[in-house]
């Protein structure tokens, strides 16, 4: 069946099976390798994607439930328009050594950018607690907590600017 | 000179942008013309004959390319997966070492033995084909437990390994340990258990293979390591290839933690499976297979005696330990939880007499093998949880009795009673530093607080060293190892002045892409941006043992070091010919060659144009090129130590703990890059508190069913289970490494089990609790409280 959704801001229209994941379709059928796939119980969080600017483990979907809707991954995150630089999110990651192994990292990050949409000022407590559906296995969390917080204050200072 | 980034720096990491930008290359992410996909078939059972396969059906369902099993194997006469670390018991006799074939012939000996591999077209195609693989099985009775293993009458995995024991190996004077306990004032005894873990690295095991039937050469893309390791056992032991016909890749690594440091026989089925079917073969793992495949960690069972003085002070030590192996012995299997094991039974203890003995068991479970850590948390966790006990018994203060009994720093060199020798260390040091910094002083208050809410809170203290930075060639040798120990650079700085360096080491989240280059740019003076640390790829980089054991900055980045001491070497000898001066009046520093006393220099990079265009150059004593290389075997381990001090409040209606403080004084030695190695300290302490309070894998005893066989019955930690840490450190130096670093990677998996289990005791003690075993899960910890000896209303 074909589908058609908007992905990292661009048109798209493409063939699907019924049955086949938004994963698989990311990462075999569109080459966007970024979502990664850490389990197959939807625990980990590697794969969290944005769906119309919620955060979603792209697991749990289905290809043909794409159809019409606004589909963000880690690889369409950008800093301010016409600049290369990274998005205030991937900047504070960096900053703050909130990632080792990055095998975590796509999906910490589509959850951070999410959990900061309209909260410029995030307590710890807030983060751990809006981390708790990624697993990270090499940071301790501690780093990412503080990258969250500032990537969340960058955000917004960035969206006023 | 712009940009030099040296010691003691903390730039951004160079690994970061592909990380964050979704431009990793793991494994799973490569595709190659005309790939296939690989599926294992694994074994439902604990123990069971294997009878015979019925390819039939799979091979007529759609898109199968081929099904292979251990009757293919045996037809190829190919070889089974070696051990690279053969120990020998107390009767002088070699461990029992049965084959663990790649895939199984006769017998299967654990849920998840892999069976046979089905090849299609798609991933998809292949799981349906090897669900109808018809295997059958005569099951027989499991055993998963060691005491059960060694009890008479129990299931035997293999008809010559009697009672299950691999090995019954020792270490220690027994005699001096027996005069001394009866000569003691009072005896501390203890029985504990020391929990299986699963590493859990976030990237599941993947792997490709393909062959060029032209060139008659193998590439194999695995989720390992140590590439170079998994090339030589593969080719030379399991496959009966030509090594030089096989090129290995790790490419990005989604962490490892030990796990991807063995050879396993997924990398060589998929690699002799690529010949057989011509085609670019690829498997991905689930975490659920990776569950009944990724090798195991810890599970001991030990009972430990520590004799003292009428003051507290230690006499001697007395270790009794039990330790599951698993169906097979893998890569480093048996040499974990001896080797790696007893010789710190030591800890940071003037203790005088130590004996240990070690019993290895085969069960009917995934094969036990080295994870973050390996042994030196269970020795850790031993010793510091005896102490506590023998403080508790004899009314002495918990620190005090530490205190009373550390290695003073000007005792070190200190030669322990069980091998290894101490080169420096301060463990008082560290242990007045965590008191500070955990503000020990003002634990009653806070204690008072807890109980104001109808808490518990507690307190626990883990002093630690670790051998780390595996280990001189010599001495491994001796102990059973069955390879070298070194490590391997080639700095290669390019016409133009920039630096490649190829490394044996690999990088699988430890940031070695920065690190590695700091040390480049404190040697050479080059600007950070102009260094690229290449490893993982055995076509590129000359060799190397790979990263485990915190050996890639102590052993790796001394290669290094000694190889760019080459390159200025020669840079010296160019320049006294450029600067018509002689070699021995040639200085060198921040990358430039001075004439000494004088004005008259060279770059570094007009250094390197002279020699690719060696148009004025000494080629009569010279050869062209600016390549160094070195290999480095180390003269010994090196000892990180240190203090962490772990806070806990306990719920007594639900039993359940709360971290709510953790603080650590670690002597890593020389700190290279402080961000990175901070970070090192967190995540590793956070899997050992992912040990002491929620991590545990737990088989069936009667069917051999892993219980805890994936994300959802295996509980890790999360963001909200951590406090904030407190993370400092206090540096001796290594006596013996160019840049006095010690290893750093392992330091908080093995300090922090012991100190979260001495927390909770601590925070029930009043209950008349003196041991709980981990991790100490809310059900765990809420029968102790429904079952105390002393009234909860005795608070």
């Amino acid at each position: 069946m074909q589908i058609s959704f908007t992905l990292n801001g661009k048109p798209t229209t493409v063939d699907v099976e019924p049955f086949m994941l938004a994963t698989e379709l990311l990462r075999e059928h569109l080459g966007l390798t970024g979502t990664h796939i850490g389990c197959d119980t939807s625990q980990c969080g590697a794969c969290v994607v944005h769906v119309d600017g919620a955060s979603v483990k792209s697991c749990t979907l289905l290809a043909p439930m794409l159809d019409g809707i606004s589909l963000l991954t880690v690889e369409g995150l950008q800093g301010p328009k016409g600049s290369n630089l990274l998005h205030p999110m991937q900047e504070a990651f960096r900053e703050h050594h909130g990632l080792q192994c990055g095998f975590c990292t796509p999906g910490m990050l589509m959850t951070a950018v999410a959990l900061a949409a309209g909260k410029p000022s995030l307590s710890e407590t807030e983060v751990r607690h809006g981390l708790e559906g990624n697993i990270c296995r090499c940071t301790g969390y501690q780093n990412i907590v503080n990258a969250v917080i500032a990537g969340a204050a960058a955000m917004h200072v960035a969206a006023e600017t | 000179m712009s940009n030099v980034i040296g010691i003691g720096a903390s730039p951004k990491r160079k690994e970061d942008q592909r990380f964050l930008t979704g431009r990793g290359n793991y494994v799973s992410d490569i595709k190659r013309p005309g790939m296939t996909a690989g599926v294992f078939v694994r074994s439902p059972h604990g123990h069971a004959v294997l009878r015979g396969i019925d390819k039939t059906a799979a091979l007529a369902a759609p898109g199968v390319v081929a099904v292979l099993t251990g009757e293919d194997v045996a037809t190829d006469g190919l070889g089974s997966l070696p051990c690279g670390w053969g120990i020998s018991g107390k009767d002088g006799q070699p461990m029992k070492e049965p084959p663990f074939p790649m895939l199984a012939q006769g017998k299967v000996r654990f849920v998840g033995d892999m069976v046979a591999f089905v090849i299609a077209e798609t991933p998809e195609q292949a799981s349906v084909a090897a669900e109808l693989l018809e295997v059958d099985y005569e099951p027989l009775p499991s055993v998963t437990g060691v005491l059960d293993a060694v009890a008479p009458g129990a299931p035997q995995l293999f008809d010559d390994v009697p009672s299950n024991i691999c090995c019954d190996w020792e270490l220690g004077n027994k005699a001096a340990v027996e005069t001394a306990f009866r000569k003691a004032a009072h005896v501390a005894k203890l029985s504990l258990v020391n929990n299986r873990l699963i590493g859990n690295p976030m990237e599941p095991r993947a792997a490709i293979a393909e062959y060029e039937p032209g060139t008659g050469r193998y590439t194999l893309w695995t989720t390992s390591q140590f590439p170079h390791v998994v090339r030589f056992l593969m080719s030379a032991l399991v496959l009966k290839i030509p090594e030089h016909k096989v090129r290995v890749v790790a490419p990005d690594v989604g962490g490892g933690f030990g796990v991807k440091q063995f050879h396993y026989g997924e990398e060589a089925v998929i690699t002799w499976a690529a010949k057989r079917v011509m085609r670019p073969i690829k498997w991905v793992a689930s975490r659920s297979e990776g569950y009944l495949s990724d090798r195991h960690g810890r599970d001991h069972v030990t009972e430990a005696e520590l004799a003292l003085d009428e003051t507290g002070k230690f006499l001697a030590l007395r270790v009794n330990t039990l330790a599951n192996i698993g169906g097979y012995l893998s890569t480093f299997g048996p040499n974990i939880p001896t080797n790696l094991y007893a010789p710190l039974l030591g800890g940071v203890y003037t203790t005088p007499a130590i004996y240990c003995n070690v019993k290895v068991v085969f069960t009917n479970t995934v094969p036990v093998d080295a994870y973050r850590g390996a042994g030196r948390p269970e020795a850790t966790f031993v010793v510091e949880r005896l102490v506590d006990v023998a403080a508790a018994e004899m009314g002495i203060d918990r620190v005090a009795i530490r205190r009373r009994n550390m290695i003073p720093k000007e005792a070190y060199p200190y030669q322990t009673p069980v091998l290894v020798e101490y080169d420096s260390g301060d463990p008082v040091g560290c242990l007045d530093g965590a008191l500070i910094a955990g503000d020990v002083e003002n634990f009653g208050e806070r204690k008072a607080a807890s109980a104001r809410k109808g808490k518990f809170r507690g307190l626990g203290f883990s002093t630690y060293v670790e051998a780390c930075g595996l280990a001189p060639s010599r001495f491994a040798g001796r102990l059973g190892a069955r390879g070298g120990l070194y490590e391997s650079a080639t700095v290669r700085v390019h016409p133009a002045g920039q630096v490649t360096v190829l490394i044996g080491t690999h990088s699988h989240g430890q940031g070695h892409e920065t690190t590695f280059a700091q040390i480049v740019c404190e040697k050479l003076g080059v600007p950070f941006e102009n260094v690229d640390i290449v490893f993982g790829d055995t076509d590129r980089v000359q060799f190397g043992m790979g990263t485990y054991g915190s050996r890639s900055l102590v052993v790796g980045g001394a290669a290094l070091s000694k190889a760019a001491d080459k390159v200025i070497l020669k840079g010296k000898k160019i320049a006294a010919h450029l600067l018509e001066a002689g070699e021995q009046d040639i200085q060198f520093e921040a990358g430039k060659f001075s004439v000494a006393g004088t004005d008259r220099n060279k770059t570094i990079e007009e250094i390197a144009v002279a020699a690719y265009v060696p148009h004025n150059y000494p080629l009569e004593v010279l050869e062209p090129g600016l390549e160094e290389q070195a290999y480095y075997d180390p003269i010994n381990f090196t000892y990180p130590g240190g203090c962490h001090i772990a806070e806990v409040e306990v719920d007594p209606e639900t039993g359940t703990v709360t971290l709510v403080g953790y603080t650590a004084v670690d002597d890593v030695g020389t700190v290279i890059n402080p961000m990175i190695v901070e970070g090192q300290l967190h995540g590793g302490i956070v899997q050992g508190v992912g040990q002491a309070l929620y991590e545990n894998a737990v088989y069936d005893e009667t069917s051999g069913q892993l219980l805890s066989g994936s994300l959802m019955d295996y509980c890790l930690p999360r963001a909200d289970h951590m406090p904030t840490m407190s993370i400092s450190t206090h540096a001796t130096l290594c006596t013996h490494t160019p840049m006095g670093v010690k290893g750093c990677g392992e330091v908080g998996t093995i300090g922090s089990p012991a100190a979260v289990i001495n927390a909770v005791v601590d925070a029930l003690a009043h209950l008349g609790v003196t041991h709980v075993d981990m991790p100490a899960t809310s059900n765990r910890i809420w029968r102790l409280i429904q079952n105390a000896s002393v009234p909860i209303a005795a608070e």
